[in-house]
């Protein structure tokens, strides 16, 4: 009886923490956008398998904050950020986030890297209407959700392009394999865009091989590739793995140069691809080798603040944040429909990933860099050393079209403010 | 009070209640005043959790057949269901529309949809039970295990269920529906957490539950017995998995989402956890795990610093320590709780804890009027 | 043909760890009948352990046998003391209970790891150090375009090394004839004057340094190491004692071969029979329930009779 009752009350004590709420009807946007601290919700995988990207995001997300804060805030109001972990599983996301704008009332949601946890988180804070800006989902699907999703990366259609049109133009490529990332969206994504890009310019997929994310072994698979002599390999995975396949490419003697993708851009893929990357592509957002003095400040801040070079990932966070900040500058406070409003009319907003324009879709419309990578036998490092701009269609490249000498128009274009000091690749 | 009676007085109780928090748990609320949206996802996610831990106890606690392959069935049913809603379901639901009204035609075409995931997990049971049933029980844990890694791996294969991105709806909107609807609401998941628990509950107290539980207690006496060890180990995980697939339909209904990343393995562990923490081979043992276990993770949220990242640390931790002290689970054997439930369950000997061996089923019998 | 022969190479370089890993598997399941789940975390404390001993010790990337060999018996010493400690604090106590209860506690001691390692050094991967030089050299060419680089090489011959040195231990040793005792009746042999607690933790000792080994090994073909690398190879290895017939250490072998070609060829060659290189983590999955179907003792394993 004795245990009965602790049994209740143990249930009892459980529903005690369910409130009960008054239903204002309608939506549940929150009321206060006058003054008072602007919250800001982040949800990441921190410790799922996938933790390392949402840590990466994580930390750009905080460290943007920090300096808005350190400069006073948005219109004097600080910014808070709420970090909630979904271990990299959708359903989780979809919890959190429904957290985020219901109980945490936050103005508005960052987050997150895959794209099947931003489908799944969506359409909670569609539903509560609260912007949610993802920092890098590059499935086109994920700001079809609804009107209040945005994103300030790449789609994968316009990457996969990029690398294509690099790949048979520049490197004039007639014969490509690919090897993805078959239970990545983002790998297959690419691989399907490469696909049809590169068909469209003449070329030929001669072969075609997947791993999954926490594979160790890709002999199997490249010794296939080697055997379809291609001209070129595109692997659109992440750094963890695609280290391990440079580096068992060259083991088995295949010389072609392997082309990737932003998964790519980590300090960690030297220490484990290692003098084997020499010679690859990829494209990008940014690199950290660019001199532009807004980049610099970025990598050398980060570096201070985590002792870790940044990657990618880091960089989309703190734009996403930086992109958010302006928005609520430009719409006068955190009002939900006028925030959205200001989100949708960013224009040329200069962040550390690249001139961001939100188009009519909600996706950042911006130039994606190919950066080609270099090993220094002498130094033990690699770095990525810039090779070209490639603008999205119906974006111009900015001030003159001359190729090689992209001046940027005013602070527009960081990404694509290169100097001469960092070589200037392959063009053919 | 005549059995019948008491038993139809219960069955409105329980509707009763079950719509009244249906009512307090939706948008609208009830009487102006409603359960926050948060707590009232939990809610239902809570339900489909009891749903999993009781059925899986079914023939991990009273069989004493390790599976961990739970989420694997459940990924069965979630999937087949909505595959069924998003391609098919539309027609159907119009034409029923047309002769019943929308609500009635949404609630039998919903109906028929968990049916059909409940019935293709039970077969997907079916075929993995045949073979790895035969053998001792710890290949089926190995079985399931890699039976649910094989059905992530087919899912991903089919672009048609939305293979890596996840399945929202029909990949061309003129296929089917474009956006999963979301049919199911705490009534539906609370109702069947209901079913479940009265299903099993009549199962474990009917012959085939002494049958089920002989088994665990000895597989090779229970055979000298003359039961066929193998045709109600097999029954057993059926049913479980057409659980696990109602479970399933419920949750991709609810979610109106779908990925593989939501059945891998932790999952599985996770549900095992539920049935270790609450005892094996109890009920309401199992009903309190997946309480405890689905919130517990949500509160820790709340708390300062860093304790959510540790918390599949405290997971594997309690289960050994869990496994250290009580091996038979918190609550071993025994139902506890709800006094109409224990009535029925009286034990002879009062509080004295159960062993390892679990309650004897034949006592518990006679003192049933 | 030289693809062929490629693959074959790349199949039984990745059969070679497995089968390292599998001989940990089915000596301890030929002992306590216990499937051992946290046998492929301790894969990856080996391979961790490797990491961190040339972290501390200061040796560097670059070619060098001493750092290797130092770093090889370093890692096994440490992950032989963990698998002791696994078997003394976890396995031991309840080891009177039934089967569930021990399956669920290695389940648990392998999340414990698992989680551990994510909570305190994040599921980043790091890169192992490459001791061989392998990595930014050309490979052996054999004929054609089949080629077999050096880290390939001294795998095969390590594992080859170890696995006779197992044979040898088991067979030869008086230490091998109380292990073979104890498995075939655990209470017997306690009656027989066997301390059957000590040659329990020695098996434990044996096969978890066997599983660093691979771990260490196989960092030197794939320097990406993270604390949830030992979770799906862990699993393929048990398939592979199963295949082998579990309880049977050249069963083990053949079976972690097999495995390692089957894998590879499905790669290679599925697309031609109709199964893309995505199953490719299903093969180990398909092929245990298809020898439970058709030969639940394994290939070389004898039909042991459930005893009463």
């Amino acid at each position: 009886m004795k245990r009965t009752l602790l049994a209740l009350l143990l249930i009892t004590t459980l529903f005690a923490s369910f409130a009960c709420e008054r239903r204002n009807g309608g939506s549940g946007t929150n009321a206060t956008d006058g003054s008072g601290e602007i919250i800001v919700g982040y949800y990441g995988d921190l410790t799922g398998r996938t933790a390392s990207f949402g840590t990466s995001t994580k930390n750009g997300v905080e460290m943007a904050a920090d300096e808005i804060n350190k400069a006073g805030g948005v219109m004097g109001r600080p910014v808070r950020v709420i970090v909630e972990d979904d271990q990299g599983e959708p359903n989780k996301a979809a919890t959190v986030v429904s957290k985020l704008v219901n109980q945490d009332k936050v103005h508005a949601v960052l987050g997150e890297v895959a794209s099947s946890n931003s489908l799944a988180a969506a359409p909670k804070a569609q539903e509560a209407r609260v912007p949610m800006i993802s920092p890098s989902s590059t499935n086109p699907n994920v700001t079809q959700v609804g009107d209040y999703i945005f994103r300030v990366c790449f789609i994968d259609p316009f990457q996969g392009d990029v690398m294509a049109k690099f790949a048979a133009k520049n490197l004039n490529a007639k014969r490509a394999a690919i090897l993805y990332d078959f239970n990545a969206d983002y790998s297959r994504g690419l691989r399907e865009f490469f696909t049809r890009s590169f068909k469209g310019l003449g070329g030929e997929i001669v072969a075609e091989q997947s791993y999954t994310q926490g594979d160790r072994d890709f002999s199997g698979q490249l010794t296939q590739i080697r055997a379809a002599n291609p001209d070129v390999i595109y692997v659109p995975g992440y750094y963890g793995e695609v280290g391990v396949i440079s580096n068992q490419s060259k083991q088995l003697g295949i010389k072609a140069p392997l082309l990737g993708g932003d998964g790519w851009d980590s300090p960690q893929l030297w220490e484990l691809g290692g003098a084997s990357l020499d010679g690859n592509y990829i494209s990008n957002h940014y690199s950290v080798d660019d001199p532009s003095p807004a980049i610099q400040k970025f990598v050398a801040d980060y570096k201070a603040r985590y002792n870790i070079l940044p990657d990618a990932l880091a960089a989309l966070g703190y734009d996403s944040m930086k992109v958010l900040a302006d928005a609520i500058t430009r719409a006068g406070g955190t009002d939900s429909v006028k925030l959205r409003e200001a989100i949708a009319q960013t224009k040329n907003y200069a962040g550390v990933t690249g001139s961001i324009s939100i188009d009519k879709d909600r996706n950042a419309v911006k130039p994606a860099v190919v950066l080609k990578l270099v090993w220094d036998a002498a130094a033990k490092a690699g770095k990525f050393n810039y090779d070209t701009t490639i603008y999205p269609e119906g974006m111009t490249p900015p001030a003159t079209t001359s190729a090689g000498s992209p001046a940027p128009a005013g602070a527009a274009s960081p990404a694509a403010a290169t100097s001469p000091a960092s070589g200037s690749g392959t063009n053919r | 009070m005549p059995t019948f009676v008491k038993r139809i007085l219960g069955l409105v109780i329980v509707v009763g209640v079950l719509v009244a928090v249906n009512g307090w748990a939706s948008r609208d609320g009830l009487f102006g005043f409603g359960l926050p949206y948060y707590y009232a996802e939990l809610l239902s996610l809570t339900g489909i959790s009891i749903i999993l831990a009781v059925s899986l106890n079914l023939i991990t606690g009273f069989t004493g057949q390790f599976s961990i392959g739970h989420a694997g069935f459940m990924a069965v049913g979630a999937y087949s269901s909505v595959f069924l809603t998003v391609y098919f379901s539309q027609p159907v639901e119009v034409w029923l529309t047309g002769l019943v009204g929308a609500t009635v035609a949404q609630a039998l075409v919903f109906l028929g949809i968990i049916l059909f995931g409940a019935l293709i997990a039970a077969l997907a049971g079916l075929v993995v039970g045949i073979p790895s049933l035969r053998l001792r029980g710890d290949y089926l844990a190995i079985v399931t295990l890699g039976f649910a890694e094989i059905i992530r791996i087919i899912i991903l294969n089919i672009d048609r269920v939305g293979g890596a991105t996840g399945f929202r709806g029909a990949v061309s909107p003129w296929e089917g529906r474009a956006i999963i609807p979301q049919y199911a609401n705490f009534l539906w998941i609370g109702g069947f957490a209901v079913i479940t628990i009265v299903v099993v509950y009549n199962i474990v107290r009917s012959d085939v539950g002494r049958a089920l539980i002989s088994i665990r207690e000895d597989e090779l006496a229970a055979e000298a017995m003359g039961i066929n060890t193998t045709r109600y180990k097999v029954l057993a995980f059926v049913i479980s998995s057409a659980f696990a697939g109602i479970a399933g339909s419920l949750f991709g209904h609810y979610r109106q989402f779908l990925h593989t990343n939501d059945f891998q393995f932790i999952r599985s562990i996770e549900i095992i956890i539920m049935i270790v923490l609450g005892g094996m081979g109890s009920i309401t043992g199992a009903v309190l795990g997946a309480i405890v276990i689905t919130i517990l993770p949500e509160l820790l949220r709340q708390l300062p610093g860093n304790l959510i990242h540790y918390r599949l640390v405290i997971y594997s931790a309690l289960l050994i320590v869990i496994m250290l002290t009580r091996p038979q689970g918190v609550m071993g054997a025994r139902e506890f709780g709800i006094p109409w439930l224990k009535r029925s369950q009286k034990q002879p000997e009062g509080d004295k804890p159960a062993g390892e061996k679990g309650v004897p089923i034949a006592q518990s019998q006679e003192v049933r009027k | 043909m030289d693809t062929f022969v490629q693959q074959l190479i790349n199949g039984l370089n990745v059969g070679a760890i497995y089968a390292l890993i599998a001989l940990g598997y089915t000596m301890v399941y030929g002992i306590l009948r216990l499937i051992n789940f946290a046998h492929g975390d301790v894969y990856m404390v080996g391979a961790f352990a490797g990491f961190y001993i040339a972290l501390y010790v200061g040796f560097a990337a670059g070619p060098s046998w001493m750092a290797l060999a130092v770093v090889l018996v370093g890692a096994m010493i440490i992950a032989a003391l963990v698998g002791m400690v696994i078997e003394r604090f976890a396995y031991r106590p309840v080891r009177k209970y039934s089967r569930m209860t021990t399956l669920i506690m290695a389940i648990g001691v392998s999340l414990l790891i698992e989680n551990l390692f994510v909570a305190q050094i994040g599921a980043t991967p790091r890169a192992f150090p490459d001791f061989l030089g392998s990595q930014s050299q050309a490979p052996y060419r054999l004929f054609g375009n089949a080629a077999i680089s050096k880290a390939q090489i001294v795998i095969f011959l390590v594992s080859i090394a170890l696995m006779l040195l197992l044979q040898w231990v088991v067979f030869k040793t008086k230490v091998g004839t109380a292990m073979r005792a104890v498995s075939f009746n655990l209470n017997s042999a306690k009656l027989m004057g066997i301390n059957t607690d000590a040659i329990i933790s020695l098996t434990f000792a044996i096969g978890s340094a066997l599983a660093a080994a691979g771990g260490v090994l196989t960092a030197q073909y794939n320097p990406n190491i993270d604390p949830l690398m030992g979770i799906l190879t862990g699993l393929k290895a048990f398939v592979a004692a199963v295949l082998g017939g579990i309880g049977n250490i050249p069963g083990a072998v053949l079976g972690g071969l097999l495995i390692g070609a089957a894998e590879t060829f499905v790669v290679g060659y599925g697309q031609h029979i109709g199964i893309a290189s995505t199953y490719r983590d299903a093969v180990a999955f398909a092929i245990l329930i298809l020898v439970l179907l058709l030969r639940p003792s394994g290939l070389l394993g004898s039909t042991v009779q459930e005893k009463v």
